[in-house]
């Protein structure tokens, strides 16, 4: 295959991986590496290196329209990204002598566990009434423009968030992905923060967890920016479509067909690294 | 009124970084198609080579390198800068929130802002 053959399969596989991520809530990153590494044999370390960068587009991409509509908890955020970015710091630094297979098998795991998650929506329960101190001292307590007005709510358990979000950090750093499903689970369940202001606030982290890997990527050569190339205009793109569809297409049985892909891969990808075939 | 003020001063603050977080994912893939038409034009006929990594070959040079060879046309080079540029726009975001809660007087979340920014800076360097 020449390159210019195989930068035009990278582009269409990752328009597909962005719009199915951005239709699915589970973002391109969770497919692009599978693709690259069991579909097209590319080496683990570029797959995570063009995966990153595909994530930074995406996630800036998503968080500005977000953000612009109030629904973003802007202190949340940056109170959270001092834990995403140490975690992501860490995270990058343990793949540069974590062996491949390790790196195959956790992500595997991670899919699992991802794929399993956007089949369940857990129900919201806003909280009202402040408890937290912490919370208040640091006024993470937020609202959003809902259907009804504004909807308030109060942030609680910060402590267990913070830790949270510093694994979703390490895992984001180690594996080249935005690790979204970790963030809901900080934000959604720890925090009790509502769905809707919790998945606009993990989008704005993203970017900024990713780049906190990107300099010990770059300088460990994994950044490649031939293969990069074409991953990030795809999935950019792709997400582009995704969020213009989100409202009109049926999601419900593509999030079960999805997930049943995503299932498949992440056996693929673990046993690939149990017989050190990544 | 203390509590509305925050709030308007919170929005406005979402404005400037909504703008600067659509622009800079534009214009880096503006550079990055540029970067990747010169880069198939001149080897879209050659073979890939990811199969095997090469690690850290071109590492500690690579970002001075690129702004010297992207003026001469090098499209793997025009491509990482903008990917640089896409890299820069979430942490010009942090920049910018420091800005602004220092304009807010909120010094909490001016610290803490200046801490996320001093960590991922610190990855560049290291």
């Amino acid at each position: 295959m020449t390159i210019l053959l195989f930068t035009l399969v990278l582009f269409g596989g990752a328009l597909i991986a962005g719009l199915l991520g951005s239709l699915t809530g589970l973002g391109g990153g969770v497919v692009i590496i599978p693709l690259l590494t069991i579909v097209l044999k590319v080496d683990i370390h570029y797959a995570i290196g063009a995966s990153l960068m595909s994530v930074i587009a995406t996630s800036s991409g998503a968080a500005s329209a977000y953000v612009k509509e109030g629904i973003t908890n802007l202190r949340l955020g940056m109170f959270l990204e001092l834990a995403t970015t140490l975690g992501a710091v860490g995270g990058a630094w343990l793949a540069t002598f974590l062996p491949t297979s390790v790196i195959a098998v956790i992500f595997g795991a991670i899919l699992f566990g991802s794929a399993f998650m956007s089949l369940f929506h857990i129900p919201d329960h806003i909280e009202t009434r402040p408890q937290s101190r912490l919370s208040r001292k640091l006024k993470l307590n937020g609202s959003y423009p809902s259907g009804e007005g504004t909807t308030s709510y109060a942030v609680r358990n910060v402590i267990g968030g913070f830790f949270m979000m510093n694994l979703a950090g390490i895992i984001s750093g180690l594996l080249g992905i935005g690790s979204g499903a970790l963030k809901v689970i900080a934000m959604d369940s720890i925090m009790h923060v509502p769905f809707k202001a919790s998945s606009a606030t993990s989008n704005f982290m993203i970017g900024v967890t990713a780049a906190a890997s990107v300099g010990i990527y770059l300088r460990r050569g994994y950044i490649d920016p031939g293969l990069s190339m074409p991953i990030v205009l795809g999935v950019l793109i792709g997400a582009f479509l995704g969020s213009k569809m989100l409202f009109t297409a049926k999601t419900g049985s593509l999030k079960k067909l999805f997930a049943l892909v995503v299932f498949a891969l992440a056996l693929e990808m673990i046993y690939n690294g149990l017989h050190h075939k990544i | 009124m203390t509590t509305t003020n925050q709030k308007s001063d919170d929005s406005r603050m979402g404005k400037i970084i909504g703008n600067l977080l659509r622009f800079g994912v534009l214009i880096a893939s503006v550079i990055v198609l540029t970067g990747g038409t010169f880069y198939l034009f001149r080897h879209g006929k050659e073979y890939p080579h990811y199969r095997k990594f090469a690690a850290g070959s071109q590492a500690t040079s690579i970002i001075s390198n690129s702004f010297a060879d992207a003026l001469h046309g090098k499209g793997r080079s025009i491509i990482l800068l903008g990917l640089l540029v896409l890299v820069a726009t979430p942490i010009m975001r942090i920049a910018a929130s420091v800005i602004g809660y220092l304009l807010e007087k909120d010094y909490l979340y001016l610290l803490l802002t200046l801490a996320v920014l001093a960590i991922v800076i610190s990855g560049f360097w290291s």
